[in-house]
């Protein structure tokens, strides 16, 4: 059997594997959220619209878990961070790198599928790439300030 | 005018101490507390007990092993707050003319290692994103960007702390320690090191609150509860203490310390040029230095200047975590916020010995953790 996206509210695994993140927008608010919930998390607007998020980011914040935290069978040591979204959301997301001197502020990410142990079963979860297919500050991804 | 004063502290040291169970450390400081007070049995006409880890009826167990029960025991749970929020509880109880006179105490026993949380569905410890100094450690990230400051700078508040603790004799850890040694602790997530964050582990703190009807001052033995606030977040900010699994764009959303802070400002009738000495929450060095901002004690981005100044170090202009914080001491939920006010009520009674903050007369606690929850305490003389 093939392995499950971890978390199904938040992650769509597609047939030919890629993902995609599960959003919210709520028209009212003017605001994007994730993962998808019936309620806007930061007005409390019901009027949730499913969507899919971007899938190029820019990385805000990093870090690396060098020791395996309680409840996780993962590869350590692996990227931690956040990156921003053009929908203007930032996003807590594994990283691929997990040399943080390899990564730096606003380098340009992309989400990839990553696939993880979890007891003799493997789960799907989503982190983000170093994306070298962008230019620096030029392309559309860059988060509105 | 009602006033709430502190009639009584009691504290068991913070440490490991395994054979000994939540309620025997709760005993300890129960027992301290109340013959500080000369309070007895019927003395108090509630308790309110904080306690993340303690599991059910954790109050009833402590003060059922001193046959205190029968009047209403409450336990309140507000993650690094929990202290905090069982004694705002109980002043307000005060205050609202239900009691005269209440038990507030606070016990844990943390499990060792990283603190694992119900606060997380399995799937997101499955996921590698329920790893909490990984989120303290982006959180520490983004201050040194935005401030300005290094990782010599979180040394230097471990530092700080660790001198201050060493005249602690209720801290976990006593001895100093160098910048070097700080820096060369092991990585736990970049740029945090191990000797950056604070121990998980077990201790209990309890303090009896006390109606007082005359206006005016104290007689130095009993300081006024002046605020005890406890605040939640507001929503958007992707590092706060609610971990969120995204924010927004947007770096303005008011922090809870600071919405607790304001409300504690706000009730005691001063602000943070008017404190003698705080207390505050140093899970890890960055958080230190983040409250610091967050409660108005400095400008944000300043808070290396404050450093090499010794502005915040025992003999500068406003000493923080004289008890050598949470770095020294470690950290039982349940009880970590009313081992502050116990510190706050020995500074203000002058009896703090080698770590005395000269002619101290206003203090301020502060908490902030899971929830998210913060909490801010203001004592004075």
């Amino acid at each position: 059997m093939a392995a499950g996206p971890v978390e199904p509210a938040a992650l769509n695994l597609r047939a030919d594997g890629s993902i995609a993140l599960l959003g919210g927008w709520s028209p009212s608010s003017g605001r994007y959220h994730f993962p998808r919930a019936d309620t806007c998390p930061y007005t409390g607007a019901t009027d949730v619209e499913p969507v899919e998020l971007s899938t190029q980011g820019r990385l805000w914040a990093w870090t690396a878990v060098t020791a395996a935290p309680p409840g996780y069978d993962g590869p350590v040591p692996y990227g931690f961070g956040v990156v921003e979204l053009p929908e203007g959301l930032r996003v807590i997301t594994r990283l691929t790198e997990a040399d943080p001197a390899r990564l730096r502020a606003g380098q340009p990410m992309r989400l990839v599928a990553d696939e993880l142990a979890v007891g003799a079963n493997t789960v799907v979860a989503w982190a983000f790439a170093p994306d070298p297919s962008v230019t620096e500050g030029t392309d559309a991804t860059e988060a509105p300030r | 005018m009602t006033a709430v004063e502190v009639a009584g502290v009691g504290l068991h040291r913070f440490g490991r101490f395994d054979g000994s169970t939540t309620a025997d450390l709760g005993v300890v400081a129960v027992r301290r507390a109340l013959a500080e007070a000369d309070v007895g049995r019927g003395g108090f006409q509630a308790a309110f007990c904080g306690t993340a880890y303690g599991g059910v009826a954790a109050g009833h167990r402590v003060l059922g092993a001193l046959a205190l029960t029968g009047p209403p025991i409450v336990d309140v749970e507000a993650g690094c707050a929990s202290g905090a929020a069982a004694l705002a509880l109980g002043a307000d109880a005060i205050r609202g003319g239900q009691h005269d006179c209440v038990l507030v105490l606070g016990v844990e026993k943390m499990p060792r290692g990283v603190i694992r949380s119900s606060f997380f569905p399995p799937w997101r410890e499955q996921a590698g994103l329920a790893a909490t100094p990984a989120y303290f450690a982006l959180r520490a990230q983004r201050l040194l960007a935005d401030a300005g400051l290094t990782k010599a700078d979180l040394a230097a508040v471990c530092v700080k702390n660790r001198a201050h603790g060493a005249h602690n004799a209720d801290a976990m850890f006593r001895s100093p320690v160098t910048a070097e040694a700080v820096l060369g602790s092991r990585v736990v997530c970049e740029p945090l090191h191990l000797w950056m964050l604070c121990s998980p582990n077990e201790g209990a703190a309890a303090v009896v609150l006390r109606r007082v009807d005359a206006a005016g001052g104290t007689d130095g033995r009993h300081p006024r509860l002046a605020a005890a606030t406890l605040r939640s977040h507001l929503p958007g900010n992707v590092l706060g203490e609610d971990s969120p699994l995204a924010g927004l764009v947007d770096d303005t959303i008011t922090a809870p310390t600071t919405l607790a802070a304001t409300d504690a400002y706000e009730a005691a009738g001063l602000g943070p040029a008017d404190l003698d000495v705080v207390e505050c929450q140093d899970t890890d060095a960055a958080r230190e230095l983040l409250a610091w901002q967050e409660l108005g004690l400095c400008e944000p981005g300043e808070q290396a200047k404050h450093l090499a100044a010794g502005d915040h170090t025992l003999g500068g202009r406003l000493p923080v975590n004289p008890s050598g914080g949470l770095l020294s001491k470690g950290e039982p939920l349940g009880a970590s916020a009313l081992a502050q006010v116990v510190e706050l009520v020995r500074q203000l009674r002058g009896e703090a010995g080698a770590r005395q903050v000269e002619g101290a007369a206003i203090g301020l606690a502060h908490t902030v953790g899971r929830g998210a929850n913060a909490s801010a305490v203001i004592l004075t003389r």
